[in-house]
C-alpha cells in the first residue's frame, strides 16, 4: 500500500476547523470539472491512491478515471462505505424499514416489511452483502487495492461488541472481491485488540494520529505502543489536526513515530498537494 | 459496576448502547424496544438482554439508570415509572411534549433525589463550552443581542412519514432541532422574558412545521433571535451556530470554530483587539470513546459518573431543562396565532 493516499474530504464539504471553508469548498467542488481537475494533479505528481467515500458524485470520478486509463495507469480508488449520512438522513426521514425498503431488494426486504419478524444471522449478513454489492457497484473496471468500513460504522460495531460483523466484512470483502478490507476507526487500540481476538491479522487500520492527541480515543501514549509494537497496516489520518498543526511539524511527528505506514491527507490546490507529498515522502 | 438499560434502540439508542457497553462503569446493559426486526440483530449479535416491554425489564433487572431514546410522545410514561422505581434517568431531548409534564417528572425526581439528564449534548462540545467561560468572565462587556440558529437536511422533500412528522408523537423542527438551541440560548444568556412574531412554518411536512423563527424578549433589555430550519439542505448535516453581541464586542461560534472580536485587548491581555480564533481541537477533553463526536461520549460519562456519585444536580438535569420547555411553550403560543 502507498505512503501517500489522497483522500476526498474536501470535495464534498467536509471540514472539521471551519464550516463556512466547507461551504466554500462544496461550492467551488460542485462542478465535477473542479474535482477531476485536481484529480489529474495528483495524479500526474505520482500519487497513485484516493481514498473515497460513495456519494454520488464518485460514478463520475470513476468514469473520468475509466476513460483515461492510459493516464490513470497504477491509479486506486478505495472505496469507504457506506456514506452513513446518505443513510442518516433517510433514516431520519422514513425510519429503518422505509430505509431498508429503499435500499434492499428482494425477499429479505418481504420478511422486514411484515415486522416483527426474527431474522436469521445469514439474514442480517446477507443484508451487509447487498449494501457492500451495492455500494461497490459503481467501482466496476476501477483498480480497488482495500475496501473500508467507515468509522461511524467500525466505531458503532465495536461499541456494541458486534465483532462477527468485522469478521463478515473481512469474508466478503476478501473473498467476494479479492481486495484487502481496512477500518476507519477513531478508537484504534480497542479496535486492533478485538481484531487480533477474532484471528483477523495484520488488519489495515485509518485512524487519527496527531501531535496534539485529537480525537486519539485511548492517548496518545498508547497509540505510540500499538503502532510500534502490534502488526498492522497503520494509516494515519487527521495528522495536521484539522488544520490546527503547521504541515511540516505535523509530518516531523509522524515520522518520529515507529510503525506509521501510509498518510492519508486531503486539500483542494495543488501547491498544497505537493507539499504535502513531499513531506511525507521526506519524513515517513 | 452499574446496570443501565436504553428504551427504544434507533439511531440515538444505539448510540448510546455502544457508548455504555464501552464505559468502564457500566456492567450490564439491557435494551427494549418494540421493533422486531432490531431486536433479533441484538440479541444475535450482542450479549444485551433484549425486552419488548421496558416495565418487565426494569421489574427483571436491577437497573441503576435508564437511557430513553424513545419517539418523544412516550418520554413521561415511561420516566415516571421509572422514578417510581427509584431508577435514575437519562432522557432524549425534549423532556416531554409539555412544559406542565416535565414539571411533574422533575418534581418526583426531585423528591426521589435520583439523579437525572437531558441529551442536550450541545453543552460537551468544547467551542459552546469556551462561549460560556467567555461570558461568565464578562469577555465581551454588556450582551445586549444574541442569535441562535440550526439548519440542516432532515425533511428536504414531501415523501416519508415517520413520527417525526406528526405532531401528536412530538414530531415537527421546534421539538427537535430547535429544541437544541433554544437551550443553547438559555445556557448562554438564560431565559426569554417573552417571544412575539414566532413562525412555524410548514415547507415539506403536512401536519408539523419544518421551520422556527421568532424574536426574543429578555428581562434586562436584552433581545435575541432564533432561526431553525431542518428543511436546508445546502447544510450536509446539522450546524448549530450562537452569535454574542456585548457592547465590548462579539462572540461568534459553532461546533467546530470559536471567534472572539474585542474592541479592546483584554484585561488579563490573553485576548487580543480584533479577532480571536479558537477551534475544537484545542477545546476538546480527551474521551476513552469515540463514537460521531466527543460529546456524545462525554455527556454520558457525566450522567454515569453522577450516579456513581448520586449527585442529582447537574447543567442538563431535569430541573434545568425545564426553562427549555418553558421556551418550547412560549414559541408553540406565540406560533399558534400566527400560522405559516
Amino acid at each position: 500500500m502507498d505512503k501517500v493516499i489522497f483522500g476526498d474530504n474536501q470535495f464534498f464539504g467536509v471540514n472539521h476547523l471551519s464550516e463556512e471553508k466547507a461551504r466554500q469548498q462544496m461550492k467551488k467542488f460542485k462542478d465535477i470539472k473542479n474535482i477531476l481537475r485536481v484529480l489529474d494533479d495528483v495524479n500526474d505528481m505520482g500519487i497513485k491512491t484516493f481514498m473515497v467515500t460513495t456519494y454520488e458524485s464518485v460514478e463520475q470520478i470513476c468514469d473520468h478515471v475509466r476513460i483515461n486509463s492510459d493516464q490513470y495507469k497504477d491509479f486506486k480508488i478505495n472505496p469507504c462505505l457506506p456514506y452513513a449520512h446518505k443513510y442518516a438522513n433517510s433514516v431520519a426521514a422514513m425510519g429503518i424499514f422505509g430505509t431498508l425498503k429503499k435500499y434492499l431488494k428482494g425477499n429479505i426486504v418481504q420478511s422486514i416489511s411484515k415486522g416483527g419478524v426474527a431474522l436469521a444471522r445469514k439474514d442480517f449478513e446477507k443484508i451487509m452483502e447487498i449494501l457492500i454489492d451495492a455500494e461497490l457497484s459503481i467501482f466496476k473496471g476501477v483498480t480497488v487495492e482495500a475496501v473500508f468500513l467507515q468509522n461511524v460504522v467500525t466505531d458503532l460495531l465495536l461499541g456494541l461488541g458486534m465483532f462477527d460483523f468485522f469478521e463478515a466484512f473481512v469474508r466478503y470483502v476478501e473473498n467476494r472481491y479479492k481486495v484487502r478490507a481496512g477500518f476507519i476507526t477513531m478508537n484504534m487500540p480497542m479496535l486492533y485488540d478485538v481484531l487480533e481476538s477474532r484471528g483477523i491479522s495484520n488488519p489495515v487500520i485509518c485512524s487519527s494520529i496527531n501531535k496534539i492527541n485529537f480525537r486519539m480515543s485511548g492517548g496518545i501514549e498508547q497509540y505510540k505502543t500499538y503502532l510500534a509494537e502490534k502488526e498492522f497496516h497503520a494509516i494515519a489520518m487527521q495528522v495536521l489536526a484539522a488544520g490546527a498543526l503547521r504541515p511540516k511539524e505535523a509530518m516531523e511527528f509522524i515520522g518520529s513515530l515507529e510503525g506509521v505506514d501510509s498518510v492519508l491527507f486531503g486539500s483542494s490546490t495543488k501547491e498544497h498537494i505537493l507539499d504535502t507529498k513531499l513531506l511525507i515522502e521526506q519524513y515517513l | 459496576m452499574l446496570k443501565a438499560g436504553v428504551v427504544g434502540i434507533g439511531k440515538m439508542g444505539l448510540s448510546h448502547c455502544a457508548i455504555l457497553r464501552a464505559h468502564s462503569d457500566i456492567g450490564s446493559l439491557a435494551v427494549c424496544d418494540t421493533s422486531g426486526f432490531l431486536l433479533s440483530g441484538i440479541k444475535k449479535y450482542t450479549d444485551f438482554s433484549c425486552y419488548t416491554d421496558y416495565k418487565k425489564m426494569i421489574k427483571e433487572n436491577k437497573l441503576d439508570c435508564l437511557f430513553i431514546s424513545t419517539p418523544s410522545k412516550f418520554h413521561k410514561e415511561i420516566i415516571l415509572f421509572a422514578l417510581q422505581n427509584n431508577i435514575n434517568v437519562f432522557c432524549e431531548k425534549p423532556l416531554t411534549l409539555s412544559h406542565e409534564d416535565s414539571e411533574e417528572v422533575s418534581e418526583l425526581a426531585e423528591a426521589r433525589g435520583l439523579v437525572t439528564q437531558v441529551g442536550y449534548h450541545n453543552k460537551f462540545i468544547g467551542t459552546f463550552q469556551a462561549v460560556k467561560r467567555f461570558l461568565d468572565a464578562a469577555l465581551i462587556g454588556d450582551v445586549y443581542h444574541i442569535n441562535g440558529s440550526a439548519y440542516g437536511p432532515v425533511v428536504i422533500n414531501e415523501e416519508g412519514e415517520t413520527w417525526r412528522s406528526d405532531p401528536k408523537e412530538g414530531g415537527g423542527c421546534l421539538l427537535d432541532y430547535a429544541a437544541h438551541v433554544v437551550d443553547l440560548m438559555i445556557y448562554m444568556v438564560d431565559m426569554p422574558e417573552k417571544v412575539s412574531g414566532t413562525i412555524l412554518k410548514k415547507v415539506y411536512s403536512k401536519k408539523v412545521e419544518d421551520a422556527v423563527y421568532s424574536n426574543l424578549f429578555y428581562a434586562n433589555g436584552m433581545t435575541g433571535q432564533l432561526s431553525v430550519n431542518w428543511s436546508e439542505e445546502t447544510y450536509r448535516k446539522m450546524t448549530t451556530k450562537i452569535e454574542i453581541l456585548g457592547k465590548r464586542g462579539k462572540i461568534v461560534s459553532d461546533a467546530q470554530e470559536c471567534q472572539v472580536y474585542l474592541k479592546d485587548q483584554s484585561p488579563c491581555g490573553k485576548f487580543e483587539k480584533g479577532w480571536n480564533s479558537f477551534w475544537i481541537t484545542d477545546q476538546t477533553e480527551p474521551v476513552w470513546f469515540n463514537l460521531r463526536g466527543e460529546e456524545y461520549s462525554a455527556q454520558i460519562d457525566c450522567f454515569v459518573k453522577r450516579v456513581v456519585e448520586k449527585n442529582s444536580a447537574g447543567v442538563n438535569s431535569f430541573k434545568n431543562s425545564l426553562k427549555t420547555d418553558k421556551v418550547i411553550s412560549m414559541l408553540q403560543n406565540d406560533g399558534a396565532g400566527g400560522k405559516a
